[in-house]
């Protein structure tokens, strides 16, 4: 199978998504997929998935050209897409999951399923109880699954979304594993868009990479024969981040920060939940600390951060925050004090769509009952400004790209806030982004804020937390001195590995 | 509107939905071998024929646009106030009470009707407040919490009417004796039956609510809950402090709505003497949704429709019934609601900031 997109363009609104791309991806080949945030990756693969429609350039499918409508064409066409968060059913079985969306007919071949999910999870090393209910999965599980039902369904090419997110560093080499066995035994063409150039650099065979909306060029990578030192990964990703932002970017680190003294005190709290075991946690987070929390989503550290910031239920244990019991205030309560907790899901907690950049900096601004529109647009103007938000005050929320939101969440943050709880601060940023919020984190850190944050990028808890913490199950063990960990050694912490790390 | 076909559009799409339910309207009546243009003309007549029919129109406008701008306050902060009749009913009996046993006499009438009103606001409130406590503290959804309450008031005021408060001489659930003239809201005149000091509460309540909503913190909270509640909390803004306060603003108009029809409208409190009117103000802001602006007109036009519609029976040639009007009523909502999905689907680029978020 070889695939040729010819000359797609894609519009949304005033913004140019694609410009004029034409590219051919050969069998067998694992293909990268890279650019900053907006760049165009995404729309381009959604384009070739069938999620969406191109304006206008053509789709050929071993010099056929094929026009289909919808995402259930494409996988006719042999063109699956994993998406970033797997689009399962989570009151369905394992196996139901795999029955459903595939095959005619109106019974379900249950008998003739199984053997199938079998046969598939076997050959790939995968480990998938067709009865469990896909609520009890690990995302890594939910891929796997996800994999195998649109290989099943005679898919061809796999575009894969982010893949690595939060999954282990064991479920990721089964993950490439399968991808390279795909790619060059079976011949399929695997098609990865990632921010994790590391990954990218390790899997693929070539990369190609987008620049607001133009494909600027490809890369072959070096093979795994080869002698892969850290050395050659370090110079090929600084070639591919000159690509990507035509500029090289220096490495960030974290300066000193003097402690201060205890924001937050949690003893032996048990944070209460119907399905996660959590054991009590004890943690202190200093003035100017920056706690990182490490674990494979819902190991319990979203509900631990939840609990910290009065949002989950807590039924033992103790809290404190600057030194007055934080179990008997509310959320607001503690917000009017001075801690913030900025959640993972922008436009569902945190941002309001539908309103204005002004109307948000007119909710967070004072408690004056009259608002001043006037001053609240100056105010948001000059936000705009300093935060180098790629939008205007009048504009609604949602038309922003994921970058700029957060940006202007960070814009909402009070000026010296105590503490910032925050859930993957930089989730979906490109490195250019991630690097500037880090920026403008850490400078609060400077001025006396305690930082506990979560995130699925090790790389990201690795550079920037004093200590870090993971998370297991409901269990929470210390890394002992988290400037010397390693990303590897983190990547067997969070898969509950402690006795090898 | 930024441009002139998006204007043009927006016409169109409000016009659409009108004239259809008109033509529906006039096939029903054709179908039953009337003359369309008789109706329309009985309809007028009942409306308007004379400043005696016109007060029937304001009497209902009254206190339906009382209720819909308190809807129009709830439906902001994203919450489907349907206790508003129960809210109205309640309203009518802390004003009955109020008639019944203040002891305040004929020279000080006008301080005894403000008094009522200020009870009615009061009584309204306090049920709008039992709907919030469920809704927020004990996560009853308010339309299954208004509907029980709307129940029970009905049932405390037939307890009332048939109970504590009912007529020595001859009593049963008719209603209650008339209340002292002190309580009763003055007429305009002989020839215009309305309440001059109602009318002009509604405008005040009306500017308002418009400078409440569009100017305050209290205004932008609404908005920011009733789109996103977790947002709004992580933002900092107290969600059931200000859920609870839409719930109470439309409670107060619901009272002092339920206020008129007892003090006005009848002179007693009967069962249900807040007559639909409640319901009426939800079909009017599901018309409307959050346009706060065009409430006084809307509800004008459908209190004219359900005042004249009393003609079509009188009316020797046509001898139809009243209900005409609600199914009237009825189409033109649905076809409003109707057209703007379609509008929705095909036109979004010209939707305007309100119609994108209902």
């Amino acid at each position: 199978m070889e695939i040729e997109l010819r000359r797609i363009e894609k519009h949304f609104g005033p913004v140019h998504a694609n410009r004029d791309i034409s590219v051919t991806f050969h069998e067998g080949r694992i293909v990268g997929i890279l650019g900053e945030n907006g760049a165009g990756k995404s729309t381009l693969m959604k384009i070739l998935s069938g999620f969406q429609p191109a304006d206008s350039g053509e789709i050929l499918i071993d010099g056929r050209t094929i026009d289909y409508t919808g995402p259930t064409a494409a996988i006719a066409n042999g063109i699956g897409m994993l998406q970033q968060d797997p689009l399962d059913v989570g009151a369905f079985t394992v196996l139901e999951n795999f029955i459903y969306g595939g095959g005619d007919g109106i019974t379900l071949q249950r008998k003739q399923a199984e053997a199938a999910l079998r046969e598939l999870t076997a050959r790939f090393g995968f480990e998938l109880d067709p009865y469990q209910p896909i609520d009890n999965l690990l995302i890594a599980e939910r891929q796997q699954l996800e994999i195998i039902r649109l290989l099943a369904l005679g898919v061809k090419t796999l575009i894969l979304d982010e893949p690595t997110t939060g999954i282990s560093a064991e479920q990721k080499l089964i993950l490439f594993q399968a991808l390279r066995r795909l790619a060059h035994d079976e011949g399929m063409i695997i098609l990865l868009v990632s921010h994790k150039l590391e990954d990218v650099i390790d899997l693929c065979d070539e990369v190609m990479v987008l620049r607001a909306g133009l494909l600027i060029g490809d890369m072959q990578m070096p093979s795994a024969d080869e002698n892969l030192t850290s050395a050659v990964i370090a110079d090929v990703k600084q070639a591919l981040v000159t690509m990507m932002f035509g500029e090289e970017l220096e490495a960030q680190s974290r300066g000193e920060i003097e402690m201060g003294s205890p924001v937050l005190e949690v003893e032996q709290l048990v944070v209460h939940d119907l399905r996660l075991d959590m054991q009590p946690i004890s943690m202190t987070a200093r003035a100017g600390e920056v706690i990182g929390l490490a674990g494979l989503g819902g190991s319990g550290q979203e509900l631990f951060m939840r609990a910290c910031a009065r949002l989950q239920r807590v039924t033992g244990g103790a809290l404190r925050f600057n030194g007055g019991n934080a179990l008997s205030l509310s959320y607001r309560q503690l917000f009017h004090r001075g801690c913030i907790f900025g959640a993972a899901g922008r436009l569902e907690e945190g941002l309001i769509a539908g309103l204005t950049l002004t109307e948000h900096t007119a909710l967070v601004a004072d408690d004056n009952l009259r608002i001043d529109w006037k001053d609240m647009q100056k105010r948001t103007i000059s936000r705009i400004d300093q935060y180098r938000v790629k939008g205007r005050a009048t504009d609604q929320i949602e038309q922003l790209s994921g970058g700029n939101q957060q940006r202007v969440l960070m814009g909402l943050l009070p000026d010296n806030p105590k503490l910032l709880i925050l859930e993957q601060p930089t989730r979906g940023l490109d490195v250019d982004s991630a690097r500037w919020i880090w920026t403008q984190l850490l400078e609060r850190c400077q001025q006396g804020t305690a930082i506990i944050f979560n995130s699925s990028d090790l790389e990201e808890l690795v550079t920037y937390s004093d200590r870090i913490f993971v998370f297991y199950v409901g269990s929470v063990y210390e890394v002992p001195d988290a400037n010397d960990t390693s990303i590897d050694e983190l990547g067997f912490l969070i898969g509950g590995e402690f006795a090898r790390a | 509107m930024n441009n002139p076909r998006a204007l043009a559009i927006n016409i169109i799409f409000l016009l659409i939905p009108i004239v259809i339910s008109l033509i529906f309207a006039a096939l029903l009546v054709g179908a039953v071998g009337r003359d369309p243009l008789e109706v329309v003309d009985a309809l007028w007549k009942g409306a308007f024929k004379d400043s005696r029919k016109l007060g029937g129109v304001v009497n209902f406008w009254i206190p339906l646009t009382l209720v819909s701008i308190g809807l129009v306050v709830t439906f902001r902060a994203g919450l489907w106030n349907i206790g508003v009749e129960g809210q109205m009913m309640m309203g009518a009996i802390f004003a009955s009470w109020g008639a019944q046993f203040i002891p305040l006499g004929e020279n000080l009438a006008p301080l005894l009707q403000l008094l009522l009103i200020a009870i009615a606001a009061l009584g309204g409130m306090f049920w709008g407040f039992v709907v919030g406590v469920l809704k927020i503290r004990l996560g009853v959804n308010e339309i299954f919490g208004g509907v029980a309450l709307n129940a029970l008031v009905n049932v405390i005021s037939i307890y009332l009417i048939s109970g504590p408060w009912q007529p020595r001489i001859g009593g049963s659930a008719q209603g209650t004796e008339p209340f002292p003239k002190a309580a009763l809201l003055p007429e305009f005149s002989n020839t215009f039956p309305v309440n001059i000091f109602m009318i002009a509460l509604v405008f005040a309540a009306f500017a308002i609510v418009l400078l409440m909503l569009n100017g305050t913190r209290w205004g932008l909270n609404l908005k920011a809950v009733g789109v996103n509640m977790r947002s709004a909390l992580l933002l900092g803004v107290a969600i059931e402090r200000t859920s609870m306060s839409a719930f109470l603003a439309c409670g107060a108009l619901a009272g002092i709505a339920g206020s008129y029809r007892v003090l006005f409208t009848f002179d007693n409190l009967r069962p249900l003497a807040s007559g639909g009117i409640g319901f009426l103000g939800l079909l009017v802001v599901l018309l409307l949704s959050i346009r706060l602006l065009w409430v006084p007109l809307i509800t004008f036009a459908f209190a004219a429709i359900l005042t004249g519609s009393t003609r079509l029976q009188i009316a020797p040639s046509l001898k139809l019934d009243s209900s005409l009007a609600g199914v009237l009523q009825g189409t033109l909502v649905l076809a409003v609601i109707l057209f703007q999905g379609v509008h929705e689907v095909f036109f979004p680029n010209t939707l305007s900031e309100e119609d994108a978020e209902s």
